[in-house]
């Protein structure tokens, strides 16, 4: 769908300021940043002060805590499963290492659990790869410059974007473990963007202070992604794969320690019992839950079943009040709507525009500054750009790009969004793009520690699934660094401890019984089940039409 | 603001496809995902990350009238009026085990671990299926001729999704060839990056742990200071070489 007339004559509006404001760019002439003060301020528009969006939670180990209702929706619901008809002694799978996800921090963890010297076993819930790290585009922070950065600015800067919150250990081990994740990636052949003489590309992102963001053009995660995954498949035998598996229940023992899960087979329909000496947690985010009806970046399965599980087996959740909208996702044409402009356009030069071709605020502001920025110039200063199905947005000035860093840059540096946009008749090195903040990250999570330990004896966490690394706002480029240093450690640690691990106890899913009484006796159960595992995105008027009132079989 | 489509489906026009030979009348403003999910579809196989990057939603279809093979991905394209689709979320290819830390990272080794390569007869059915426009033949070509580094670049944009191994009449599995080419590329054909050698052995080496402990002692209010205050950012068209003013901490 190339731009209809009416919005062609509003980019005419944007071309007329595009020549001062590449000039003010080149002399470093920058919207001021905002204070401490100003961004406190800007945040009130911003989704998670919406008080009616969110409620305490009535049951769990994190009783009384305000979340988003859809999030809160499945943590106050019963097992997908009858735990009373679950045969703990027929176990279908034996290992040592269960992770939980097939994405990067979960693949991450494999290997490293793997070099330990035990039997790894990966359950993910569709193909190995399938998670939001292969959609990740911008790139992964880390201090590798040692003449002008170093992990102490890294440090401020992740507190700075957190607003202050974050958990001191959990930030020190990440910004001082990144190099040494970059350095990995490089050794297992990942190809990250570099100068003829080896030096690493890096930008800014929004919230940074150094140039620390390195990137492979912008398919980052999938590069990093894919070489990793390409490495666990050298280990058959070692690290083991099953597919179309979700976990949806830990098992622990009767000593309290986690023992493994129940899984469920998507095309069997089978629950399968996995035994493991300790299980990491890998299960990512939830931004197919939509909350407050936001369009979402995230993978099809995206659906916090990792939080639902952890949750009920006794581990608390931090940072879950905050969700993280990406300022740019795609809201013209509707058919890529909600896909992830990546911030390193903004971290390039391009300047985000209301409708009279202003610039409204510094494209490089943390995540949730600039998203709230975004929202309040539509909904309250009126000063949006409407879209032929009603919406609203703002411009993304792509085009600037070229003019800044010369011709063919934007085809050259963003070859999956300019090819993306090619297709539906335009070309982004000319025109701009229409963006609106969309629903992104989880910034909170399951509480862990800085070795991937969790309250539970045998259960560690990895990635988007953990709370306390980013506070109450990620930065740009810290969730692949999160994935990539988290996930190893959880890795080393699990693997560890399951190699040392001698007495076993007898497996139970009483966690599971005893959650479905709290549920039922704080009467909020709603007859919901979770976890979720995939969203239905079914048109209602068929599923109207779906009247079946017992599934025969896997007839359904 | 949601991508469920019931938004997506108002006031639009309907038009007919086939999904694997049987007819549905959907709105033709929708990819074919978001069509077959308007259709009443719900997706294990054959749906991944929804933004055109994971490999999951190859899709095959033809249109009336046309005797060509068209190829896109389900979530990117969009439905045109009497096309006839079907998906292939999966197709087999072997894929050669290897220990990477073992390879020293030439051509011979891609030739002994994928003899297969040489079946290649350069028809360019994989370049044509591509639904990432990746220059298929031309990568196998290269790595035929030895260039890794070559192939490396043309097949950087791959997904994986194996379309192009369903064509090939040489029965090549060259999304997992490629895959082994950019990986030897990254590691041994590309220069290490020394500065990060460097800073990896400097916290190693406790450089930075004094700096870091003050850091996480201090309370809220000095951590606003220093951030306000003692936090130089560095312009954003600065070049490689720039210096902060204050060497603290570096």
């Amino acid at each position: 769908m190339p731009y209809p007339e009416e919005l062609k004559k509003l980019i005419k509006t944007v071309e007329s300021t595009r020549a001062e404001r590449v000039e003010r760019k080149k002399n470093d002439q920058e919207v001021p940043f905002m204070t401490l003060d100003e961004r406190h301020d800007i945040l009130q528009h911003h989704p998670d002060f919406k008080e009616e969006g969110r409620r305490e939670l009535q049951a769990g180990p994190s009783k009384g805590y305000k979340i988003a209702h859809e999030m809160a929706d499945l943590l106050e619901a019963k097992s997908r499963v009858d735990p009373d008809k679950i045969n703990l002694e027929n176990i279908d799978h034996e290992t040592d290492v269960l992770i939980i996800g097939g994405g990067g921090a979960g693949t991450a963890a494999a290997l490293l659990a793997q070099e330990q010297g035990v039997r790894v076993t990966i359950a993910t819930k569709l193909r190995h790869g399938d998670a939001n790290t292969m959609m990740a585009e911008g790139g992964i922070q880390a201090a590798t410059k040692g003449h002008k950065d170093s992990p102490y600015y890294h440090y401020l800067d992740v507190m700075g974007g957190g607003h202050f919150k974050n958990n001191p250990d959990l930030v020190e081990t990440l910004v001082t473990k990144a190099p040494d994740a970059i350095k990995w990636l490089e050794s297992l052949g990942c190809n990250f963007s570099k100068f003829p003489d080896g030096t690493l590309h890096t930008i800014h992102g929004g919230g940074t202070s150094r140039k620390r963001m390195h990137y492979a053009a912008d398919i980052t995660g999938a590069e990093m992604m894919r070489t990793i995954r390409d490495e666990a498949r050298n280990r058959p035998g070692q690290i083991d794969l099953i597919e179309f598996s979700p976990a949806v229940e830990l098992i622990l023992n009767d000593k309290g320690e986690c023992a493994g899960a129940v899984l469920y087979n998507l095309e069997t329909e089978e629950y399968l019992i996995v035994k493991a000496k300790a299980v990491v947690m890998a299960t990512g985010g939830c931004g197919r839950l939509h909350i407050q009806g936001f369009m979402t970046t995230n993978h099809y399965g995206a659906t916090a079943d990792g939080i639902v599980m952890g949750y009920r087996a006794g581990v608390p959740i931090c940072f879950l009040h905050t969700v993280q909208y990406h300022p740019t996702g795609i809201v013209f044409p509707e058919q890529a709507e909600g896909i992830l402009i990546t911030e390193k356009f903004r971290g390039s030069g391009a300047n985000l525009v209301n409708i009279e071709g202003q610039q409204f605020v510094n494209e490089r502001e943390p995540r949730d500054v600039e998203a709230s920025a975004i929202i309040k110039e539509c909904v309250v200063n009126e000063k949006g750009v409407p879209t032929p199905t009603g919406k609203l947005g703002v411009w993304l000035d792509s085009p600037m790009i070229d003019m800044l860093s010369g011709e063919g840059t934007v085809e050259r540096e963003f070859p999956g969004k300019y090819i993306l946009f090619k297709r539906y008749g335009i070309d982004i090195s000319k025109e701009p793009m229409l963006i609106y903040p969309t629903l992104h990250y989880q910034n909170g999570g399951l509480d862990f520690k800085n070795t991937g330990e969790t309250d539970v004896p045998g259960l560690f966490v990895a990635g988007e699934v953990g709370g306390g690394i980013h506070g109450e706002n990620r930065l740009m480029g810290n969730s692949l660094l999160d994935i990539m240093v988290y996930g190893r450690i959880a890795g080393e640690t699990a693997g560890k401890y399951a190699k040392e691990y001698t007495n076993g106890g007898k497996l139970t899913l009483e966690h599971v019984v005893k959650y479905n009484k709290e549920i039922d006796d704080a009467g909020v159960g709603g007859g919901r089940v979770a976890p979720m595992i995939l969203p239905d995105y079914t048109d209602p008027r068929t599923r109207e039409k779906q009247l079946t009132t017992n599934y025969v079989g896997t007839l359904r | 603001m949601s991508t469920t489509t019931e938004q997506t489906a108002v006031e639009a026009k309907m038009i007919p496809i086939y999904v694997m030979g049987k007819k549905y009348e959907v709105p033709e403003t929708l990819t074919i995902m978001k069509a077959l999910e308007y259709a009443g579809y719900k997706y294990i196989r054959g749906c991944g990350c929804r933004g055109g990057v994971c490999g999951a939603c190859s899709t095959v279809y033809r249109k009336p009238g046309d005797y060509k093979i068209y190829t896109g991905l389900a979530c990117q394209t969009v439905v045109e009026p009497e096309m006839y689709l079907t998906q292939l979320p999966f197709y087999p290819a072997n894929r050669a085990t290897y220990d990477f830390h073992a390879l020293e990272g030439n051509p011979e080794e891609i030739f002994g671990l994928y003899p297969e390569l040489f079946r290649c007869v350069a028809c360019n059915a994989c370049s044509k299926v591509c639904p990432m426009d990746v220059e298929v033949m031309d990568y196998i070509a290269a790595l035929k001729r030895g260039d890794i580094a070559a192939a490396a670049q043309i097949s950087f944009d791959c997904i994986q999704c194996g379309l192009c191994a369903s064509r090939c009449m040489g029965e090549l599995p060259q999304y997992h060839i490629g895959q082994l080419a950019r990986r030897i590329n990254g590691a041994y054909l590309t220069p290490r990056a020394e500065h990060l050698a460097t800073m990896v052995a400097n916290i190693e080496a406790g450089r930075y742990t004094e700096c870091l402990n003050k850091l996480k002692s201090a309370d809220e209010d000095e951590l606003k200071r220093l951030y306000t205050e003692e936090r130089e950012l560095e312009p954003a068209q600065a070049g490689e070489d720039w210096t902060p003013k204050e060497n603290v901490c570096l």
